[in-house]
């Protein structure tokens, strides 16, 4: 008895020996270069033209000196706005999706195909699908040639001079390449939906708008926080569209520049300071983000 | 059934028929944008200037050798490309059933502790620490390389709770139990054992990995300087950043297609599987 014991205890040996590889890859590649992005964020440490000032400790400076950036708070809109421009439309189509694919009264045939369709654009290099929009949308594009062919427009519209149309293309684009992946997960979610509750509201002579209203919105709860939440996460990252979209400048007038783009352009001018506070704030943000998401998938897996 | 649900709210054929008709328009918008890609890419660059027409034309081959003929490394990005999404594949995918396969089989003090942590940092996204990334790779002379684009997908938070929760349907303990008292290995009951009943849930997230990989820009154009070592997302930046309008469009077009086809192409195979992976876990945008 006593030997198989000791036996088991060296068979569990095995699960630090199997987290090894995981554990000093994440040390090496994530964990130092956080810290190292702290510990840089205390620093006054950039280049002016030739010359390089720093590394000096400053404590808090780059807080306070990006914090009253009237720059972040702009490209923090920005980033927000155009989030919403694709995120609006998407928890809207999805959930629509969601409930009439999972509807059994309907019967949609083909449910197979429209999947695999919308969830296609997820897959496509966001860099290239900004160039292609990029080219179609352009003044001598395809777009405008169509909408001149039509006679809709006599010349060109300049989509990438016009604030609002350049940060809705962002947001279309961001659509387009999200909306499967989120119906997908709202399905998963309906699926999980007891069906007794809906027989047992369509006996009661509920019609399907009430039965989306009142029972699966509110069970949804959960899953669309988890949605919202992670697409967040995934706004704040933008940078991959606009980016290619405006090659880096952020036009017109530097009003889709996003906070990713303003960080990789610190990274290339070698501002390690800013960059690093700029860093920080994002990181103490999506962490907060990160926290409710866990919160509220794991009571509802109480539940 | 029918019957009575006609008696309330609209028409069951009313619904079928807004159902059917928004997803036929949904599937236009995801679809038209490659129709408009592989028209163009086939189309001369005096056809592309006339303005737009949906039929294909004849200079499909002649894009592409003109192309290649051109100053960017197309080709070497695609070798590039396929090399580092690849190998970021196969190493992500072996060491995250490895890590779930500690989590699950295992029973160790930090065991809680480690799974919690590793649910915790799952969100955390790799730009926010792309600043000491680049300083530490420079410190360790790994800048213009492939490893720090490759070795650091070993520890996927993602893949490893999916592969987690795959485990925890398709492994029982029994098995590997009986593999013990054969006499086999814990690292040898791992590699003959638990990963080939760990086949499909590998060849997902091989899949996931190697997309997300491939179509990667922000850490390759940070790590990546020398022409020949580039990947493809990094060649269509510097094509947006030439002088536009000296380019011939046909090869604008069908570098686009060049870097989208073969992703839609094995999505196209494999979409069974593929969609039937995306419920769990990952960030979006």
């Amino acid at each position: 008895m006593k030997k198989k014991q000791s036996k088991v205890v060296q068979y569990n040996r095995w699960g630090y020996y199997f987290l090894i590889p995981f554990v000093v890859v994440y040390l090496l590649f994530q964990f130092v270069p956080l810290v190292t992005t702290i510990y840089n964020s205390f620093f006054e440490n950039y280049r002016s033209g030739l010359k390089q000032i720093g590394p000096n400790f400053i404590g808090l400076g780059n807080y306070v000196k990006i914090l009253s950036n009237a720059d972040l708070w702009k490209y923090a809109g920005n980033t927000m706005i155009m989030w919403i421009i694709g995120f609006l439309p998407q928890i809207i189509t999805s959930l629509l999706l969601g409930a009439w694919f999972t509807d059994p009264s309907l019967r949609l045939r083909g449910q197979r195909f429209f999947k695999t369709v919308i969830y296609l654009p997820n897959l496509i290099m966001a860099s290239a699908f900004a160039m292609l929009f990029f080219t179609l949308f352009s003044d001598s594009g395809p777009v405008n040639s169509i909408l001149m062919q039509l006679g809709i427009i006599s010349k060109p519209f300049t989509f990438l001079s016009n604030t609002t149309a350049a940060r809705s293309l962002v947001g279309a684009m961001n659509y387009i390449m999200w909306f499967g992946n989120t119906t997908i997960l709202l399905m998963a979610g309906m699926m999980g939906i007891d069906t007794a509750l809906f027989e047992a509201a369509q006996v009661d002579g509920a019609t399907s708008t009430q039965i989306f209203f009142r029972i699966t919105l509110p069970l949804l709860r959960p899953i669309l926080v988890y949605v919202l939440i992670t697409s967040l996460i995934g706004g704040i990252q933008m940078f991959d569209v606009p980016q290619i979209l405006t090659n880096g400048t952020g036009d017109p007038a530097r009003n889709t520049m996003t906070m990713i783009m303003w960080l990789n352009k610190h990274l290339y001018s070698k501002n390690f300071g800013m960059g690093g506070a700029l860093s920080v704030l994002l990181f103490i943000i999506t962490g907060v983000l990160s926290m409710i998401v866990y919160k509220t998938s794991s009571s509802s897996e109480v539940n | 059934m029918t019957e009575t649900k006609q008696s309330h709210g609209m028409n069951i054929h009313a619904r079928r028929f807004i159902s059917y008709l928004v997803l036929i328009l949904l599937s236009f918008l995801c679809l038209i944008w490659f129709y408009i890609l592989f028209i163009n890419a086939t189309r001369s660059n005096a056809e592309l200037t006339r303005g737009f027409t949906p039929i294909p034309s004849s200079y499909l081959v002649t894009n592409w050798q003109n192309l290649l003929k051109g100053t960017l490394p197309v080709v070497r990005g695609m070798g590039n490309s396929f090399i580092v999404a690849g190998l970021s594949a196969v190493l992500c995918t072996y060491f995250s059933t490895m890590t779930a396969y500690a989590i699950h089989a295992y029973n160790f003090k930090l065991k809680k502790f480690m799974f919690t942590f590793i649910l915790m940092i799952m969100m955390i996204p790799t730009q926010v620490t792309a600043l000491g990334f680049i300083q530490f790779m420079t410190k360790l002379k790994l800048m213009d390389s492939f490893i720090p684009l490759i070795v650091p997908t070993i520890a996927a938070p993602v893949t490893f709770f999916y592969m987690k929760q795959y485990m925890d349907s398709v492994l029982p303990m029994s098995l590997v139990e009986a593999a013990r008292i054969d006499g086999a290995g814990e690292f040898r009951i791992f590699n003959t054992i638990v990963l080939p009943l760990m086949k499909p849930a590998i060849a997902v997230q091989a899949i996931f990995t190697f997309v997300t990989s491939w179509n990667n820009y922000f850490q390759p154009a940070l790590i990546l300087h020398t022409d020949t070592k580039k990947t493809l997302p990094i060649l269509i930046a510097q094509l947006r950043s030439a002088d536009f309008l000296k380019f011939d469009m046909g090869q604008v077009y069908v570098m686009i297609a060049f870097s989208i086809f073969p992703v839609i192409i094995v999505y196209l195979i494999l979409s069974k599987y593929i969609v039937g992976g995306v419920t769990t876990g990952g960030v979006k945008g």
